[in-house]
């Protein structure tokens, strides 16, 4: 698609305007606007129960957002608002031009079924229909996520934390999306692990010229991967900047807190 | 019909009652969901199913369309994995026989509404027949899908891939398509339905049939339908081609080689034998190969076609 654009002004992926969520009378985010870049990698930092999931969730199309608009451009070069499209079409898009990487495995994967067969899901959906050729994609995918491809038939259940991430990862992308949304993605997961599935991601996200918003609350995590980063507290926006900017420079108290909380060894 | 009970002295239904067991707005309602699920090949549409006089999972849902279609002229059979001469098909073909005096025959070739369950004559029917099934779990994505709701918007939605996951599974770990019964089928290209727990080697006969195929499952309250010549073809991968069960040994009493065999028990030893499921089927090729009879030894009433 850009191949087609100025190299120097493509136009946005992602438009968020406005976006607000209520449970009840509960504030799940309010107000919450940004704009995304093809290729962009964007960390949404703040402290537990501050929004970060809603957020993703409205933005993937899975929760329904009060007020506010969520506009996505296709690789067909339409724009479209993901709240306001039918539902074959949200869903075939969920399916395609995104995917949303889940803060636990579990939820995101099936757990009895083979890991091919996770990995395969999105290609049978997607209307692929020759065995092979799944089989083979699923074993490149093993491989990019470093799983051993003698594993292909085992269960996820089988599986350790840090592989079955891996798998939910090669799982959502093995359609190529052009954005993935992350929840945690490193969560729950030992530090040495941690390390490999951020290298993982890292190369990942520059090979195929992802988008990424990438919720977390560890800055180390942000700081590695994120490009831009945006601070939320209690459902709101408090600080957005360069990811470098922000985390040296903070100005907001919230933030100022965030970062000298940080432990460093 | 020698072992039929009649209910009447003329075999017919007293004038003034309504025909076949149900009252006439049970019949109503089961007909309009009947005309719906026609015009929407393969969608399950539900119908407010009735307490009938046999338990659920022994055909309550092919009873309810059997007995809202069924008139004076009708002749039935009745089948229960391929035989005539089972409880349930002895059963169910006596409860018609008694409460409607509906004519009833074991011959294929003479029966205008045939309910089954878990088989299709193996005799090709015709345009001026009915089949229906008998059905236990009309939903063909209940073991992938837990949750109703979200099923129906799958179908709603033509969202099938997560069928196709349980297909990949068998070959990755049989190295061939395994499920044998209960095959699912895409519709009209549009719905994916249960056949029922039809073998798959029935499945080919769904397609394109010349008979109207209805399925009722009580319990589940929902009925669909199959019309007249409507493409039926069941869900497999370019490289792993649907296939039905074959045998290498022909039919051990008519000597069939192109029906569907059950394996018997003879004796004590472990002796075993394969035979034709579809009894009619067997039974008439004996008569022809004895050369005795043009038609089976036990029917009394007139002639139908013979078997090719």
């Amino acid at each position: 698609m850009t191949a087609t654009m100025p190299i120097n002004d493509p136009p946005p992926l992602l438009t968020v305007d406005g976006l607000t969520k209520h449970y009840d009378r509960h504030v799940g985010c309010a107000a919450v606007s940004f704009t995304l870049w093809p290729g962009e990698v964007l960390g949404l930092v703040g402290e537990s129960g501050s929004g970060k999931t809603t957020l993703l969730a409205c933005l993937a199309g899975r929760l329904t957002p009060s007020a506010g608009a969520v506009r996505f451009r296709t690789r067909a070069g339409a724009v479209v608002d993901v709240h306001r499209v039918a539902e074959p079409e949200r869903r075939r898009l969920m399916r395609t031009e995104w995917g949303l990487v889940h803060q636990t495995p579990r939820d995101g994967l099936r757990l009895d079924v083979s890991a091919g067969a996770n990995i395969g899901e999105r290609l049978l959906t997607a209307g692929e229909r020759h065995y092979g050729r799944i089989r083979a994609t699923a074993l490149d995918w093993l491989a990019a996520v470093e799983i051993d491809q003698a594993r292909i038939d085992h269960r996820p259940s089988t599986f350790s934390g840090g592989m079955q991430q891996r798998l939910q990862i090669a799982r959502t992308l093995v359609n190529r999306p052009q954005l993935v949304y992350m929840d945690e993605p490193t969560g729950g997961l030992d530090v040495s692990v941690q390390a490999r599935l951020l290298d993982l991601l890292r190369r990942l996200v520059s090979d195929l010229g992802l988008a990424a918003v990438l919720v977390t609350h560890d800055l180390g995590v942000v700081r590695l991967l994120s490009d831009r980063l945006i601070v939320m507290r209690a459902g709101r926006v408090v600080e957005a900047g360069l990811t470098d900017q922000v985390l040296d420079d903070p100005q907001h108290p919230y933030t100022q807190l965030l970062v000298s909380s940080v432990l460093s060894v | 019909m020698t072992d039929e009970i009649q209910s009447s002295a003329d075999g017919r239904a007293a004038p003034g009652y309504s025909y076949g067991y149900l009252d006439a707005q049970t019949k109503r309602m089961v007909r309009r969901a009947v005309l719906k699920a026609v015009a929407i090949p393969g969608y399950q549409v539900a119908f407010a199913s009735r307490e009938m006089p046999l338990p659920y999972g022994w055909g309550t849902g092919a009873l309810h369309i059997t007995a809202s279609l069924i008139g004076p002229d009708d002749v039935l059979k009745v089948i229960d994995q391929g035989a005539d001469d089972t409880t349930n098909a002895v059963s169910i073909r006596r409860f018609f026989a008694r409460t409607a005096g509906v004519r009833t025959t074991e011959a294929t070739a003479d029966a205008t509404v045939i309910q089954t369950r878990h088989r299709v004559p193996e005799r090709p029917l015709g345009p001026d027949q009915v089949l229906v099934y008998q059905v236990p779990i009309p939903e063909p994505l209940r073991w992938i899908e837990p949750r109703e709701p979200e099923c129906r918007r799958m179908h709603a939605l033509e969202d099938y891939g997560a069928l196709y996951v349980r297909l990949y599974e068998d070959i990755a770990h049989i190295g061939r398509i395994a499920t044998s019964y209960n095959y699912p089928v895409m519709v009209n290209g549009r719905y994916v339905m249960s056949p029922s727990p039809i073998p798959k080697f029935d499945n080919p006969k769904l397609d394109r049939m010349p008979a109207l195929q209805l399925f009722g499952a009580g319990r589940e309250r929902r009925l669909y339908a199959v019309p007249p010549y409507t493409t039926v073809k069941s869900l497999d991968f370019e490289d792993h081609p649907f296939e039905v069960q074959h045998w290498e040994t022909p039919c051990g009493l008519c000597g069939a080689t192109d029906s569907f065999l059950d394996e018997v028990i003879v004796d004590d030893a472990g002796g075993r034998l394969y035979v034709c499921s579809d009894t009619d089927h067997c039974a008439r090729r004996r008569a022809i190969r004895d050369g005795s009879a043009t038609r089976a030894p036990w029917r009394d009433d007139t002639d139908g076609p013979e078997v090719a």
